[in-house]
């Protein structure tokens, strides 16, 4: 490490005031902060601080994604096979699945960072560590077949729109990563929804049906549990194990919940969040499964927590503390009404079979107002002490 | 009616370097440094210059907002300088104390005859007023108000702090004596908070207007604050003072001799002491006195105060007039390699992102180390964690950062000081200066109010 430490002393001063890159020294700074945590001592206030900080908290986050991720990337290569019908090993599917998932991962922190990067040059600012998290969220969120410049494009419009409009990170009003795939959603509509896109199906062979559990059950046809018809179908098993398909990173409930309990064994995400989501889901798919008419309502309420993206959502996407309610009462609200809403969107319209997308969205622009009204009540509290202090 | 108050929110931070409970010898230091600036919002107009023989108790400078409040010297001697900073800021009475300390008489009223008025006018013209506080705002009282209560905190419960329990037992008299004159001083009476687990001295005051309340849980319970929103919040518009242990017994040590003494008991504390323990020493003796031959080497952080709210001194320092704790700690400026990376078993954190899960109760030699750099907020529900009020902590931190007032007042900026944040700080990953924060935003709305 002596010799990363020496360059990097040497090299400072073209970075700095009257350097030939000093335009460049937030790109400097980013580099240098990510291999040494710098030597600030404090300077105001306590003089003691918590060894935690943004990378130990943005690092947490990837750490509790790499169980679905390197799942995701065994699924992506056995979808493909088991569908094709060839016969395969375990490293031919994972290794397949990688070969196709590592180029979205590269795009997505070249083209996220980039312009990160360019955003803080103009700006004068340091490059903040909120793109570490998005970069890896926005593959896992993706249907495997989406074409690589698409995603690119998705990326430029997050961070542009969905982040650096705002203030950078910490100000942003939506969630970077489903801005992202919110995007794509409804500007190339015949790409991400419908079946084509699922399974990675690079030659177009017609054997392989991209279709997902919530893609058939959309349309009346059910794919999941003892009386699936659908010519492709799974057990609540294997949706809850990860092996149908879907985006990158969401299928495997298992792998979700293990990243699940990272998180909140660390403190970094919102148990009350995550709990009460799964609450709101299930209540809502209980009250469907209470007036079901079709194939969707019908579906009983504890499959629709391992289909979809539901799972994934909930722990990685609602859990993120600048977009959803930031006070801890505000949290259970919250929560509710994502899982509630997520499952109402899911069932109600068939065009949106994932709803989860959308509810998370939804509730992100109705978080600052949870906020204000929890935050008005204590408000309130004082002021009513204030008056029998006044009148006594 | 006595309270039995219970916080859960809070942190205990288990730090290497507690005071020993053993007086140390006292040191004779050779020149005194009086700051003004220990007084925070005093503009002190001066009423020695260099050359003047002092007594203890001679009026030093006084309150240019409250002209009847003087400050006097600790020490008696000769002011043999008068620091001026910038645009010409007092910034330091340089004293050479006497090698016989001469101490001015004040004329002072029996216990038997306190009364509201005599008691206020005895610790004024001693020059001792500024050790009665006022919240809102932190800042020394103004004796024309009309406190609704007077609050004093019997304990401290910041890490390497002053064991105040040890500190009264030796100076229960006075103590007592300073309870007994405070009490006159509002109609609401004093409230004074011990920690349950530890043993309260015995008082006998004989008296109704002294509430003694136990407080259980972790730091911040020590905090007055804290114990006054538990008891009675402050409500816009109310005063209440506060009073440190140490100040009530300055105060009652005036009513016993006629004399002031400022003396305290200070505790050494922090791992780069050689010894930790105990010392009698006044208020503006230099650190290099106090200090010397105790530190171990290395660069070292000294702090007049806690390692929370305390201020930086260095060698070249003094003791601050609030302060009964000087804690030395190892300075934290060295980059480490991927430090964010590491496993971590030995960094001290409030959250379970490092191992150091695994050793929660470890006592830590922690640093000044930032680790880390200034952020946006980002992560939420840290601060409601370590803040035991029924206020919202980042929603008041973002008003005064806005600088609305009325919402500030909404939010209860009326109830809290900058040390009842200095845990938010500690905790806070995005490394924002939450203390400072505070202190600008009760500074704006005295401003505004006064």
């Amino acid at each position: 490490m002596k010799i990363f430490r020496n360059f990097f002393d040497s090299i400072k001063p073209h970075f700095e005031e009257g350097g030939k890159f000093e335009k460049l020294h937030p790109a400097y700074d980013a580099f240098e902060t990510f291999m040494f945590v710098p030597a600030h001592t404090t300077t105001s206030g306590a003089h003691i601080r918590d060894a935690i900080d943004l990378k130990r908290t943005m690092a947490l986050v990837v750490f509790a994604m790499l169980p679905a991720l390197l799942f995701g990337m065994y699924n992506i290569g056995y979808q493909h096979f088991v569908q094709l019908d060839e016969a395969y090993t375990f490293w031919d599917a994972f290794l397949y699945g990688a070969g196709k998932v590592v180029p979205f991962i590269v795009v997505s922190y070249g083209v996220g960072l980039g312009i990160e990067f360019l955003f803080a040059s103009i700006r004068g600012h340091q490059v903040n560590e909120g793109y570490l998290v998005s970069g890896m969220l926005i593959p896992l969120i993706m249907p495997i077949d989406v074409p690589l410049w698409m995603v690119a494009v998705a990326v430029v419009f997050a961070v542009v729109i969905g982040k650096e409009v705002f203030g950078g990170t910490g100000m942003n009003l939506l969630n970077p990563a489903l801005t992202a795939r919110a995007f794509l959603f409804f500007a190339y509509p015949t790409f991400m929804s419908g079946n084509k896109v699922w399974v990675s199906n690079p030659d177009g062979v017609d054997a392989i049906s991209g279709e997902t559990i919530l893609g058939s059950l959309a349309q009346g046809v059910s794919a999941i549990g003892p009386d699936a018809v659908a010519p492709r179908s799974y057990s609540a098993l294997d949706a809850f194990l990860g092996f149908i398909p879907g985006s990158i990173g969401e299928t495997s409930t298992l792998a979700i919940i293990i990243g699940a309990f990272i998180l909140v064994y660390t403190g970094v995400g919102s148990w009350k969040i995550m709990l009460s989501a799964l609450i709101g889901g299930s209540l809502m798919g209980m009250i469907f499964n209470g007036f079901a008419v079709n194939e969707l309502m019908a579906t009983p309420w504890y499959e629709h927590l391992v289909i979809g993206g539901f799972a994934f959502g909930v722990v990685f996407m609602a859990t993120d503390p600048v977009t959803a309610s930031q006070t801890e009462k505000g949290k259970w609200i919250y929560g509710f009404l994502v899982g509630f809403f997520a499952i109402m969107i899911r069932v109600f319209n068939p065009a949106y079979p994932e709803g989860i997308m959308l509810a998370i969205l939804l509730m992100n622009v109705f978080a600052p107002l949870i906020d204000h009204y929890v935050v008005q009540a204590n408000i309130n509290r004082r002021l009513a002490r204030l008056k029998t202090a006044k009148v006594a | 009616m006595s309270k039995d108050i219970r916080i859960r929110k809070g942190l205990d931070i288990a730090m290497v370097g507690a005071a020993e409970r053993q007086i140390l010898p006292t040191v004779q230091p050779d020149i005194f440094k009086i700051k003004p600036s220990d007084f925070y919002a005093v503009t002190p107009k001066l009423l020695v210059k260099e050359g003047d023989e002092v007594k203890v108790g001679t009026p030093l400078f006084y309150h240019k907002d409250i002209p009847s409040v003087y400050f006097s010297s600790p020490v008696s001697g000769e002011v043999v300088g008068v620091d001026r900073g910038a645009k010409r800021a007092l910034e330091a009475l340089r004293i050479l104390p006497d090698k016989e300390q001469k101490y001015l008489k004040f004329d002072v009223p029996a216990e038997s005859a306190f009364t509201a008025d005599g008691v206020k006018k005895a610790i004024i013209d001693a020059g001792l007023w500024f050790s009665i506080m006022q919240r809102p705002f932190s800042v020394v009282a103004n004796p024309s108000d009309s406190p609704k209560a007077i609050f004093i905190s019997g304990f401290k419960s910041d890490p390497l702090a002053c064991d105040l329990s040890f500190v009264l037992e030796e100076r229960k008299e006075a103590f007592e004596m300073g309870l007994k004159a405070l009490q006159h001083l509002s109609d609401g009476g004093v409230h004074l908070t011990f920690h349950a687990d530890s043993k309260a001295p015995e008082l006998n005051l004989g008296s109704a207007r002294v509430h003694q309340h136990t407080i259980n849980g972790p730091h911040p319970s020590g905090n007055v604050g804290v114990q006054i929103h538990h008891i009675d919040p402050i409500n816009k518009g109310e005063v209440v003072w506060v009073v440190d242990p140490q100040h009530v017994a300055m105060i009652g040590s005036l009513f016993i001799t006629g004399e002031v003494h400022m003396e305290k008991i200070v505790a050494l504390s922090g791992s780069q002491f050689n010894e930790t323990g105990y010392l009698w020493a006044l208020p503006g003796a230099p650190m290099d006195a106090l200090l010397k031959d105790r530190l171990k080497s290395g660069e070292t952080r000294v702090i007049s105060g806690t390692v929370l709210s305390g201020t930086t001194e260095g060698q070249e320092g003094a003791l601050g007039f609030y302060h009964d704790t000087i804690t030395a700690l190892p300075e934290g400026n060295y980059s480490e390699f991927f430090g964010w990376a590491a496993p971590g078993f030995a960094k001290f954190s409030n959250s379970r992102a490092y191992f150091s899960w695994l050793s929660p109760k470890k006592q830590r030699d922690i640093d000044t180390h930032m680790h880390g750099e200034k952020r946006a907020f980002v992560v939420t529900g840290q601060y409601e964690e370590v803040f035991p009020f029924d206020i919202y902590p980042v929603q008041l931190i973002k008003s005064i950062m806005i600088g609305d007032i009325e919402a500030m007042e909404n939010l209860g900026i009326y109830e809290v000081a900058p040390e009842d944040f200095a845990l938010c700080e500690v905790v806070c990953t995005s490394k924002i200066a939450v203390q400072k924060w505070v202190r600008e935003g009760l500074d704006l709305v005295r401003e505004e109010t006064m």
